[in-house]
């Protein structure tokens, strides 16, 4: 546990002065909504009831309306199309838009430098109950924050319009915060919305508070029939595997859990949960514990296997979701602005149309946003020692970087060395046929070897690899042009983009020569092609560490078992079998759509061939602005196809010194 | 006259006292200027169901030369002070909380004197030849820092306080403006501001200053005002604006403007503290009602008559006198309902108060465009500043016809060195379209910052058409890197860049009160009189900066003594050593053989010499040592599992 936990979780959030009133606060401001969503046409009711009852607390109020934002793949600004990207602007003639509401009290004693964010999501065109409960929830908080008198930073509420995805709608706000375009008044007016309601104009001025400095996500998810107790559900991973600062986890957690009486859960990998191998390693591990507990005390090794399960779970499921470097909820958007955010899910254990249980949920949810929000108030200075870096194996247990780091340093580390032996070796082997020239045989390979540069024979490889990362480069952009063709289905992109990719592939060649004619040894490919994946793993590992780690593990065994397979044929027949095996394997393993299938074959049982999943999982990444994307392509596409090369290395050198 | 008899002590005592009254008597009426001290009070309802209270204390002494060095009632230390730095104006103010523009107004004396930005802000003009001025405001800042409590003291450096020329002040180059937007204010300060009343907090109207009131309001500002000249003498002026919410009948707080009437509050609600009297040595003692403008065109459109007592509301207690705000039309604005506390003492306390008879919705005049200003961009790196301002529509009232006139706005901002503001990058955005700079900016002035030694300064004045609705200008930044020492405490929490001040320069907001008397002495009123531009400022940003992590110098301490213990344990170790010697000691080590060699011997298939036979004795005789260790570990270990076992 990092010792700063304690310090951020102020004892005055002890006594919560959220009380039933509030609760009944929010059931009135329930049936209303209800009300006002049985009428609704086109959800504008719905952000005029709530702007309604943020004007009757006395607070200020504005609308935002947004267009939903088109996601295209922008190969020139991949990692900055998400924050400067700049608003759209409304014009009168859209009809598709969404409106977010957004209440802000104004500390009463505070300056108004800092502000922190309370965000609800909801559906304006279906609306759903468990979304109008997390709205009356998020009403009640901000109701009952209007009259603290103990703020010191405003609080935003935002009502966040989700019909288009409440990344979407947050995002589009975040965007209008920061990055605004100073739209004329007029332009603003002329919309649908407004009816002419001379008070209702001056609700469309964007409003602000001052810099956030956290935002909570408050959601009521559905009944969940586990446990006895209502459950939170925390959401933290944002865009390449950025999290929020882990203090803001803890104090949620531990409010949570020793106030409200809530079971905190983060999302795990369902299928580990019963896996019967995983089950079986976890009692070795217990039992090992419990005879090392016996001989001494101290050593608290022995995990529960249950613990050890859901430990595991979690933990892979953290790790996928950094690596894929894909937002798993609306925090993300506030990660790009630098913001700690996480998303809570409330997950009643009766239906939400069982009043007591309703009342009960609010009341406790209430107390822990109430809770969170003074701890985060009574803050000086922001969330600010380096807990950023971490993945999480429970609520409350994280494993931190300075741990995760050593597996992936070990890895990483003999590359550098394992190359210079190839290369060194490559030397001392050229010395071998000299020695025999130098015997006086008569030498059939003096050709072959004047026409080498000596020591630069290196050259050679590296032009290979500068090739092929050139057409890695070019693969990796082929999806921009592919997605200007309309009316493809993913399959059609999928193939054309094969295709197009081995077409280059083949162009480079006939352009810069093939590398076997060259007369390319494999040691010497294989040591730059070791070279060039521990640069690429080591920049991947600053960008998106998860992405990293896991690459690492397809990588690294591919690079090194990597030997032609015609190569070898004096070693024994036993280790050659392996070696040819484990080669082929990691071939086919290291090949994305290949992975992707297995992946999707363990995950979900299903073990049929769509090669349009490729594309569509493909352009989710880069939809997402996702490193992993470009490591996919940049970094580990080069190595498989280097490997490929020096599976299929014909050896004729060797066969020819054999010869001798 | 020739005594008879020669006088004795006591009478020689009676007479010398006579003589001394008689003297005094005269000396008093002669030096007709006398130091003089007022107290008032003024009361506001707010349309946010709030109330205003402005506490004003006028201590004013006569030119030095008449006085000396001793003073009755002026405080000594203010006068020193004055004397020393050669002051000829200062203003020091304590804020917390926000000044709301929007519902507590922004077009009336007190928005434009009294609501002052959150911290302190200091500023003063001196009468000093200008290269001896900053000397002067150094030692100023150190001086109010302690007559103060307050860390006024930073204001001390270079970087804190800058010298505007016309954005803050008309001036000659010897006004000097510094603000500490993040300075805490509290009853630590106000108690030395109190010690300069001449009955503190004891008695009169300052007795109503219950610290848990006044400090629980939404809105804080004390302030000192000083002006000094030959003529005048030395005016001190002393206010102290507070916003309170009342509590209603039933203790529960309404927002809500419609169907409830306002709440109904009095002195004693306000301030938990009861009126006795006035403080004894105060030439007046007056406490003043104010009822906005809103309210009054209320109630002359229900055609009742705007005394204390209408459909609306009643005050507590029949005014001593009615004074009634005329504007330019000579219409009414807002009427100020006058009290004299003289007539009270403690066996017949004071107390105000206002009951509302009717629900009313009125708004307060605000000022004519709306400033607000905010951060944009995100990351450590860059960003930019924008000032934005909405049209208030108010213009309208003023000049009728929004054709052809301007508004005219003045800006002065100051921006910490650390904030790199481009000025060149100005950009002016009205109704959504971009402008051309010199389209809409009459003059400006800028002082750019200089690293580590000055803060930037930006004097600006606009030109706004009438008819515009909105209007932005944005100034794009670049953020500094600071040394490690340079950080202030808490400094993750960001750096400010202190309120920007804008005011409209041709827009008075002076009250115009019919009766051109001298007021019967009230400097409050007097003060409400003066022609002055309507001014308002605009919030405190936070600006996040790049922080290191102060823990970090440890751990780099750590790693390069590790690496430097490595580097040099292996170079001195490669330095010292020999080959020859090692070889030599090799051979050595060679001829006795040990345990372990002679096993590497053994494993690698040599033959051991027959003439070390003693050795191998030897050899076997350790290998049954190490065999009975083991086996006693072995032992040992079983042993304790079984033992912790049972």
């Amino acid at each position: 546990m990092p010792l700063c936990q304690w310090h951020y979780r102020d004892s005055s959030s002890a006594n919560p002065l959220f009380s039933t009133e509030d609760a009944i606060e929010a059931n009135r401001f329930m049936k209303g909504i209800e009300a006002a969503a049985g009428v609704s046409i086109g959800g504008i009711d719905l952000a005029k009831f709530i702007s309604q009852q943020i004007e009757d607390l006395g607070a200020e109020v504005c609308y935002h309306k947004f267009l939903p934002h088109s996601k295209h793949f922008h190969p020139l600004k991949f990692f900055t199309s998400m924050t400067n990207d700049m608003a759209i602007q409304p014009n009168g003639t859209d009809t598709n838009f969404g409106i977010n509401t957004i209440g802000i009290i104004r500390a009463p004693r505070g300056d108004g430098k800092e502000a922190i964010v309370l965000v609800t999501p909801y559906n304006s065109r279906r609306v759903d109950s468990n979304e109008l409960l997390s709205l009356a929830l998020g009403f009640s908080v901000f109701s009952l924050l209007s009259r603290a008198a103990w703020l010191s930073k405003d609080i935003v509420w935002l009502a966040a319009d989700s019909q288009f995805g409440e990344y979407a709608a947050v995002s589009a706000w975040l965007n209008q915060y920061h990055n605004p375009v100073f739209l004329s008044h007029s332009m603003i007016l002329d919309t649908k919305i407004y009816d002419g309601n001379a008070e209702k104009a001056e609700f469309f001025t964007f409003k602000r508070a001052g810099t956030m400095s956290a935002a909570l996500i408050v959601k009521v998810g559905e009944t969940r029939r586990y446990g006895d107790r209502d459950s939170v559900t925390m959401y933290a991973e944002a865009s390449n595997g950025q999290m929020p600062n882990l203090d803001l986890l803890n104090v949620v957690h531990y409010l949570a859990v020793h106030r409200q009486g809530f079971r905190v859960n983060i999302a795990a990998f369902s299928s580990l949960l019963s896996s019967a191998w995983l089950r079986v390693i976890a009692e070795f591990f217990h039992n090992l514990g419990t005879v090392l507990r016996k001989i001494n005390p101290d050593w608290k090794l022995d995990i529960a296997v249950p613990d050890y399960v859901e430990g595991t779970a979690n933990l892979a499921n953290s790790i996928y979701n950094q690596a894929l470097g894909v937002p798993t909820g609306s925090h993300g958007a506030f990660r790009d602005y630098q913001v700690d955010a996480v998303s809570l899910e409330f997950s009643p254990t009766f239906n939400v149309r069982n009043e007591n249980a309703k009342s009960l949920l609010l009341l406790r949810g209430g107390r822990l946003i109430e809770g969170v929000v003074r701890s985060v108030n009574n803050l000086l200075e922001k969330f600010h020692q380096s807990f950023f870096l971490y993945f999480l194996t429970a609520p409350s247990k994280f494993i931190s970087v300075g741990v995760y780091m050593i597996p992936f340093a070990l890895l990483l580390a003999p590359l550098p060395i394992v190359a210079a032996a190839l290369a060194d070796g490559n030397k001392s082997m050229e010395k071998l046929p000299e020695n025999l020239i130098d015997n006086g045989k008569a030498s059939v390979n003096a050709d072959v070897l004047q026409n080498k540069g000596g020591s630069w024979k290196w050259l050679q490889a590296a032009k290979v690899l500068l090739v092929i990362q050139l057409w890695a480069v070019c693969v990796s952009l082929l999806p921009y042009y592919i997605t200007q063709i309309p009316d493809f289905t993913p399959m059609q992109s999928a193939v054309i983009w094969a295709m197009l990719s081995i077409i280059i592939l083949i162009a480079l060649y006939v352009m810069f020569g093939s590398p076997y004619p060259a007369g390319v040894e494999w040691k010497l490919l294989k040591a730059t092609m070791i070279t060039s994946i521990s640069i690429g793993l080591g920049l991947m590992s600053i960008i998106n560490f998860a992405t990293a780690q896991l690459g690492a593990l397809i990588v690294i065994p591919m690079c090194l078992f990597s030997r032609p397979l015609k190569a070898g044929s004096g070693m024994h027949s036993l280790p050659r079998a392996v070696l040819l095996i484990s080669n082929i394997t990691l071939a086919v393993l290291g090949f994305p759509p290949a992975a992707l299938l297995i992946m999707k074959g363990l995950s979900k049982g299903s073990w049929t061939v769509d090669v349009g999943d490729f594309w569509v999982w493909m352009e989710f990444l880069w939809q997402w602005s996702s490193a992993t994307y470009l490591y996919l392509f940049l970094v580990h596409l080069p190595c498989w196809l280097l490997c490929i090369h020096v599976l299929l290395h014909p050896c004729r050198q060797e066969l020819k010194l054999k010869q001798e | 006259m020739a005594p008879s008899s020669p006088p004795s002590g006591t009478n020689l005592f009676l007479y010398l006292l006579l003589l001394f009254v008689l003297a005094a008597a005269v000396a008093a009426s002669a030096a007709a200027p006398e130091e003089e001290f007022t107290e008032e009070l003024l009361l506001r309802p707010l349309p946010d169901r709030k109330a205003l209270a402005h506490f004003y204390f006028r201590s004013s002494a006569p030119p030095a030369a008449s006085v000396g060095r001793h003073h009755h009632l002026f405080p000594k230390a203010i006068s020193q002070l004055v004397k020393k730095y050669h002051i000829s104006e200062l203003e020091l103010s304590f804020t917390q909380g926000r000044w709301n523009y929007e519902q507590w107004g922004g077009f009336d004396p007190m928005s434009t004197s009294n609501a002052k930005p959150p911290g302190v802000e200091l500023w003063a003009v001196f009468d000093l030849p200008l290269s001896e001025i900053d000397a002067a405001w150094k030692n100023l800042t150190h001086t109010l820092s302690g007559l103060f409590c307050a860390s006024i003291n930073f204001l001390e450096s270079s970087t804190a306080f800058s010298a505007p020329r016309w954005g803050f002040k008309l001036n000659e180059g010897n006004l000097r403006y510094g603000a500490l937007p993040r300075e805490a204010v509290c009853t630590e300060n106000l108690t030395p501001w109190l010690k300069l009343l001449p009955c503190r907090d004891k008695a009169g109207i300052a007795s109503l200053l219950y610290r848990p009131s006044i400090y629980k309001g939404y809105y804080h500002s004390q302030k000192l005002k000083l002006r000094s000249s030959q003529s005048l003498g030395i005016i001190l002026d002393q206010t102290l604006t507070v916003v309170l919410q009342p509590n209603t009948i039933n203790g529960k707080q309404l927002h809500s403007n419609h169907g409830q009437p306002q709440p109904s509050w009095s002195i004693r609600h306000l301030f938990n503290r009861r009126l006795s009297g006035k403080c004894l040595v105060s030439k007046s003692s007056k406490i003043f009602m104010e009822v906005d403008k809103g309210i009054v065109d209320k109630v002359n459109k229900s055609g009742g008559d705007p005394s204390w007592n209408n459909e609306f509301f009643v005050l507590w207690n029949g005014p001593d006198r009615l004074i009634t705000d005329l504007n330019n039309l000579d219409v009414q604005s807002s009427s100020i309902y006058e009290y004299d506390v003289s007539n009270y003492s403690k066996e017949r306390p004071f107390d105000l108060g206002i009951t509302w008879k009717l629900p009313l919705i009125w708004s307060s005049t605000p000022s004519p465009l709306h400033a607000s200003r905010f951060l944009m961009g995100s990351g450590n790196e860059r960003g930019s500043i924008a000032l934005s301002f909405m049209s208030t529509n108010l213009h309208k009232e003023i000049f009728g016809s929004p054709n052809d006139c301007s508004i005219k706005a003045v800006i002065f901002q100051i921006v910490p060195w650390y904030v790199k503001v481009y000025y060149h990058s100005l950009e002016i955005f009205i109704d959504g379209n971009r402008k051309t700079v010199s389209d809409v900016v009459d003059k400006i002035h800028v002082t750019p910052s200089e690293d580590k030694l000055l803060p930037g300064t930006l004097e600006m004045l606009l030109r706004f058409p009438c008819s515009m609705q909105s209007a932005t200008l944005t100034l794009d930044f670049d953020k500094g890197f600071l040394h490690i020492d340079e950080y202030p405490p808490d400094a993750n929490q960001g750096f400010d860049i202190p309120s920007a001040l804008v005011s409209f320069p041709e827009l008075n907001c002076a009250r115009n009160y019919p009766e051109t008397d001298p007021l019967l002495g009230s400097p409050l009123l007097e003060n409400f009189r003066e022609d002055t531009a309507v001014k308002s400022y605009t919030e405190v940003l936070l600006v996040p900066l790049t922080t290191p992590d102060f823990s970090m110098p440890y751990n780099v301490i750590t790693f390069t003594c590790t690496v430097l213990a490595l580097y040099f344990g292996s170079l001195l170790n490669a330095l010292r050593r020999r080959i020859g010697e090692e070889e030599r000691e090799l051979t050595k080590t060679a001829t006795k053989r040990g345990l372990i060699p002679l096993l590497l011997a053994k494993l690698r298939g040599q033959k051991v010499d027959p003439t070390e036979s003693g050795s191998s004795s030897e050899s076997t005789g350790s290998k049954k040592l190490l065999f009975k260790v083991v086996f006693v570990a072995v032992a040992a270990v079983l042993f304790h599992y079984f033992s912790n076992n049972s």
